[in-house]
């Protein structure tokens, strides 16, 4: 803390938490204009059931992802089998493949048309659909098996730590008292795990009622979808903005689940570390089983999907690797390398102010700032577009007014509406990795900085910004993968004309044919892949 | 934080698509951009003039719109009527005062007030299995018939083909019959409503349903596609309502935007797109019914026969849009 | 005339109040030990004097100018004062040249390098300027860090518990070896402890800290040996009270018989009090008829310590007498000295 912290520091930390919150706030005054017509008409007809498969849908997705995780979490945390070390991190790999990918993947293999079903058909003589049974791939459950299957990481990785950093003696004294493996399991570990894996669902539901794509492709009808087709297909800003608002309570709902959740690990999970000993050493068979479950895991969710999309890659190479590929990639990559600058910079500002000031206020600021995370993509491009259009439109009043002429549509006409969304939702990626490399940074260095006759700028520049390096190239990292990754807000604010490579995809998916597309399919994958080998290096240093 | 801002500012200069540049022409196209773009660059080579053609699936009215009087688009693309009818009732178009386009559309396939052109025209028509049901005579009206059950596959209900459609059928048979029938529709589907055109197509030959809903230049599109001819050979395309009121016809189209900072040159590029020459390569290349009257569809196209359509004007389809809309909602056609 | 003057300063954190009123002085080359149990709001002061918390009421001045209070705040990058922490707070990425550098300004190169090298022959670690803090001894870290401070040429030097992390071994050499330091500078300092033992070795005046206030102030042997209440005394050592009555102006009577006081004692003859006794001040001898039993026994080294029972009164007695066995009987002498007695 730096008790004379002049206030121009206070005021840039305000003012970037203002911009970072203007589209929230545009957002809800754009929710209460009136617009009786067209959203009475959504709710007499369809709204309950988008509400209804929303909430269904997150319901499955965290209840499957659970499901998935935990035996795989357990086994990597708590058991020895073989491969155990490289599971810990394979098990990431699915975070990096979108959903909408697996679930094209999936339907062409599993739908009517598909090799499955027509070697079935083959097989046992089945003519016509009436003749045998198959669950539809494009239904509710499918688009919740699609997501749990890209989404389930973060549970895991979330109750593997919990898993291992319950004390060793806890689990000797359960040990000593006569309970197994199992008994050890369902009555010590996973109660002790609850607040982890809570926080986990918590955040995999955000995901879901942040899916655009998947469940667009699936034809489920959802609030994320409904606030598109309401926005683009009735033209109403604001009965979308109302849904959004709809949304938007469902998911803070989450938040607050997942900031009650994380208080109470911190009660659970002390810092201790399991030792390598206290691992149960599974038999033959027990570890085969184990290796078994991880690698089917590991198949079904990233190395299927993957290789699929590597044999369409082959099959339709020279479709896909034109000029259009590289001009997409370059816009992807051009785009999320300014967003990971500006956010990682906002972060720095944020985190010093926050870290040095010595008022309430100028905390609370920077705390609000990661609010944006919590927009899914498409309700951020509304509260995006109202005050942008507002402000392009005063500046070329303004240039009119002085007898100059008007720069045109300088925001929403550019990639600027673009960075500027994606800033709002990642900023708070690049807060999180620099508030945890902020911790590690003893407060006393910044007592014997300033003691030391160093002003409040010398010491971010001379001590802080040295030591924040890995946390600033890891957040950095993450913001650029999530940049390349998003789709709805990329889909509804490039300026018109402009492609990346999600939104080719997803152009492709949408028209049936990812083949064609499957080589910038494959470099958003990949490109996924580099903060998770990234973050398996920083896993291994830490044991 | 100089750096910041110098490099936000290199982007946006980099990136603004000017609206104030005079020479070039903003097309937005509600048409995927490899239909229109060798019209389009017949239209630069003749005249010099170049044209960026931006394309996208939806939301190009509201953005419009939004845009206001600071749009650059100059020319607006439509793939249906009813993305017409949306420019014109939130009044972002703007009249055109041209004898030669009047002279090359025929007036019902123009707006009275000369703020919209219809280009080409397809069919929406009733494709059937070979195999299993052969060439049929059959009305849309059918469709909700009990003999169909579990047999029919549609796109979404909501995909502007559809509501036109379904906006045709309130026009002629009024709101009420048009719900039941609806209803019935529904009943009968085979699958949820999903995928494009061409996937009902393929959905026949795989023996998921019998009957598909489609437009007519899908099946042309179809039988030049090495991959796909074998869809479209296991399907009949039939003419619907031949012993009555006729085919239903939707439009595609193209309206001067209102606030086009370019209009002269835009003016010259809707003439050209109703010439001859364009009126040609839609047919050919889109295998579509060019609007034009002396210029003949393609031969693909011709041997599929001769049909009657529908004689309802096609803006009267814009009267009941809103409606088609909300009918779709009430049955939860897509649910 | 004092280096660091406080007066009458008080500090509250959220409605809290963690300063009370404090007021001290203190003599250019002087340390101080600030003294007490943890929370006791000792690291808050030193905290207020280098400017890293804030102060609500009195005032803060060093050499005459006025750091904190009356609407003054000078910022603590402006105050010159050194600071030592427990963590020793070394940069991790610069070298041990570059930490003790940190804070020296207007100097061209040449005599920055002489610095340098003076400080480090100074804490003894010519030749490892180059070296990285992980990859020197705690001992060493702490040496760093007394540099740097030391380099920055301070008025002051604040000490936040600097060895605690230090091996018990090499405490005691490191605690003289840097006493010796700050002396031969005639750097005045202020030492943050919650050992009494460091104080004593440490510092040449002691404040005693308790609940945000400084009960006692003065030099170690003072506060030992005359401590003005309970708290201070049983802080300072182990205790022994006795119920006495004053029955005269140097002599008080005790449950262990009549003691005599070398000075008079400030109390009204025939009123009670307690009377401290620390475990040296009372003497064994060796009586089978006596009146007092051992009933424990530790052997400490240089002394024995006993616990012995008289009359239903216990006692802690430390000894230079070792051979006394428990449930052996002994005579309790204790000699004239100057009477500490607490009234009740």
């Amino acid at each position: 803390m730096i008790l004379g912290l002049t206030r121009s520091w206070s005021l840039i930390g305000y003012l970037i938490t203002a911009v970072l919150l203007l589209p929230l706030l545009a957002l809800i005054v754009q929710a209460t204009q009136p617009d009786e017509a067209v959203f009475t008409h959504l709710f007499d007809t369809v709204l309950p059931t988008y509400i209804y498969n929303s909430l269904l849908l997150m319901l499955l997705v965290g209840f499957g992802s659970l499901v998935i995780a935990i035996p795989a979490a357990w086994f990597v945390a708590r058991c020895e089998f073989p491969g155990r070390r490289y599971f810990q991190w394979l098990l990431l790999l699915p975070l990096a493949m979108p959903a909408y990918i697996v679930a094209y993947v999936y339907t062409d293999m599993l739908d009517y048309a598909g090799p499955v079903q027509r070697a079935m058909r083959t097989w046992f003589e089945w003519q016509t659909p009436q003749d045998y049974y198959f669950p539809a791939i494009r239904s509710i459950g499918g688009a919740a098996i699609m997501l749990s299957l890209v989404l389930f990481p973060y549970i895991y990785l979330l109750a593997r730590t919990a898993f291992m950093e319950q004390s060793s003696h806890l689990l000797h004294a359960s040990r000593v008292m006569g309970c197994g493996p199992w008994r050890s399991f369902w009555r010590l570990a996973l109660p002790m795990a609850r607040p982890a894996l809570a926080v986990g669902v918590a955040l995999v539901a955000m995901e879901t009622a942040a899916d655009f794509a998947t469940v667009s492709y699936f034809a489920v009808p959802t609030l994320t979808t409904a606030v598109y087709d309401t926005w683009l297909g009735y033209g109403s800003l604001t009965a979308a903005a109302k849904l959004s608002a709809i949304m938007l309570l469902v998911v803070f709902s989450m938040v607050g689940v997942e900031r009650f959740a994380r208080r109470k690990q911190q009660l659970f999970q002390k810092q201790s570390r399991l030792n390598e000993a206290d691992r149960y050493h599974l038999a033959p068979t027990k570890a085969w089983a184990a290796w078994s479950y991880c690698m089917g895991l590991l198949v079904v969710s990233f190395i299927l999907p993957f290789a699929v999309l590597c044999a369409y890659a082959v099959d339709y190479f020279s479709e896909s690797w034109d000029d259009r590929f590289w001009q997409y990639s370059i816009n992807s990559l051009y785009i999320a390398a300014i967003v990971s600058f500006i956010c990682v910079a906002f972060a720095v500002v944020l985190m010093f102010v926050r870290r040095v000031s010595p008022r309430p206020s100028d905390k609370l600021a920077s705390r609000l700032s990661s609010t944006g995370y919590a927009l899914p993509g498409t309700v951020l491009a509304i509260g995006v577009l109202v005050p942008l259009t507002y402000a392009d439109f005063a500046i070329n009043d303004l240039m009119t007014w002085f007898g100059a002429k008007g720069p045109g549509l300088l925001f929403t006409g550019s990639v600027f509406a673009l960075i500027f969304a994606f800033c709002v939702r990642f900023v708070a990626i690049a807060i999180g990795s620099l508030e945890s490399s902020y911790k590690r940074i003893s407060p006393s260095l910044d007592m014997a900085s300033i003691t030391l006759g160093q002003s409040p700028r010398q010491l971010l520049r001379s001590v802080h910004l040295p030591l924040l390096r890995k946390g600033m190239f890891a957040g950095a990292l993450l913001v650029f993968i999530e940049s390349m990754k998003e789709l709805p807000a990329a889909l509804l604010l490039r300026p018109i004309g402009f492609e990346n490579l999600a939104t080719y995809v997803f152009q492709f998916v949408s028209d049936e044919k990812l083949e064609h597309g499957a080589l910038a399919a494959i470099v958003i994958v990949l490109v996924g892949l580099v903060p998770l080998i990234y973050l398996n290096r920083s896993l291994e240093q830490s044991r | 934080m100089k750096l910041l801002n110098n490099v936000v500012l290199l982007g946006l200069a980099g990136m603004t698509f000017s609206a104030t540049a005079a020479d070039p022409l903003t097309v937005y196209s509600y048409r995927q951009a490899f239909l229109v773009e060798p019209i389009l660059e017949k239209f630069t080579e003749q005249t010099g003039v170049d044209v960026n053609v931006v394309f996208a699936k939806d939301g190009i009215a509201e953005r419009i719109a939004r845009e206001g009087r600071l749009s650059p688009a100059d020319v607006v693309l439509t793939s249906d009527f009813s993305r017409l009818m949306e420019l014109v009732e939130k009044d972002l178009v703007s009249p055109v005062n041209s004898p030669a386009i009047d002279e090359n559309i025929p007036a019902q396939y123009r707006s009275p007030n000369h703020d919209w052109y219809a280009l080409t025209m397809r069919v929406r028509n009733v494709y059937s299995s070979k195999e299993r049901t052969g060439k049929i005579d059959i009305d849309y009206q059918d469709l909700a018939s009990e003999q169909y059950k579990g047999k029919i596959c549609t796109r979404s209900g909501k995909h502007p083909y559809n509501v036109a459609l379904v906006a045709s059928m309130i026009a002629h048979d009024g709101e009420a019959k048009t719900k039941v029938w609806l209803e019935g529709v529904k009943a009968n589907l085979a699958r949820k409503p999903q995928g494009n055109d061409r996937a009902q197509v393929l959905a026949i030959k795989e023996g998921l349903c019998d009957i598909a809903i489609g437009n007519s230049y899908y099946y042309g599109k179809m039988m030049m596609d090495e991959n796909q001819k074998s869809w479209a050979e296991a399907v009949y395309i039939n003419f619907p309502n031949q012993q009555n009121r006729g085919a239903h016809i939707n439009v595609s189209g193209m309206a001067l935007a209102k606030h086009s900072p370019n209009k002269d040159n835009a003016i010259k590029l809707m003439e050209f797109l109703t010439s001859n020459v364009a009126q040609g390569m839609y047919a050919e290349v889109n295998m579509e019914y060019p609007v034009k009257a002396d210029v003949a569809p393609s031969e693909l196209v011709a041997s599929w026969g001769d049909f009657k359509a529908d004689s309802l004007p096609i803006y009267k389809l814009a009267e009941n849009h809103q409606a088609a809309i909300k009918l779709l909602d009430e049955v939860k056609f897509d649910l | 005339m004092s280096t660091l003057s406080i007066h009458n300063v008080t500090s509250d954190y959220q409605g809290q109040v963690i300063l009370k009123q404090l007021d001290l002085t203190l003599q250019q080359g002087e340390i101080v030990a600030l003294l007490g149990p943890s929370g006791c709001g000792k690291t808050t002061l030193l905290k207020a004097i280098a400017g890293l918390q804030a102060i609500s009421e009195g005032s803060i001045s060093i050499n005459g100018q006025v750091l904190s209070g009356d609407g003054v705040f000078v910022a603590s990058e402006q105050r010159g004062v050194g600071m030592i922490f427990q963590d020793y707070a070394l940069f991790p990425h610069l070298t041990v040249a570059d930490n003790i550098l940190f804070g020296v300004k207007g100097l061209n190169k040449l005599e920055r390098q002489t610095r340098l090298e003076d400080m480090l022959e100074l804490v003894k670690l010519t030749g490892l300027g180059e070296r990285y803090p992980h990859e020197l001894s705690g001992g060493q870290q702490q040496r760093v860090s007394i540099a740097r401070a030391l380099a920055y040429e301070p008025e002051l030097m604040l000490l936040d518990e600097p060895f605690s992390n230090i091996d018990a071994q090499v405490r005691h050499e490191m605690m003289l070896e840097i006493r010796a330091i700050l002396k031969q500078r005639n750097v005045s300092a202020v030492f943050v402890t919650h050992s009494k033992d460091e104080a004593f070795v440490f510092a040449d005046q002691l404040a005693l800290f308790e609940q945000g206030r400084i009960v006692q102030h003065g030099a170690a042997e003072t506060l030992y040996s005359n401590p003005n209440s309970h708290y201070v005394a049983d802080f300072l050592g182990t205790t022994n009270y006795l119920d006495v009555t004053v029955t005269a102006e140097q002599q008080v009577d005790s449950p262990l018989g009549s003691v005599i006081s070398t000075t008079a004692l400030p109390h009204a003859i025939g009123s009670k009090g307690k009377l401290l006794l620390r475990p040296q001040q009372i003497l064994l001898q060796a009586n089978d008829k006596g009146d007092a039993e051992i009933i424990e026994r530790r052997f400490l080294g240089s002394v024995c310590h006993y616990h012995v029972l008289q009359h239903g009164v216990f006692l802690e007695i430390n000894s230079p007498m070792m051979n006394f066995n428990i449930g052996q009987r002994v005579q309790l002498v204790i000699p004239e000295h100057q009477l500490v007695v607490f009234s009740e």
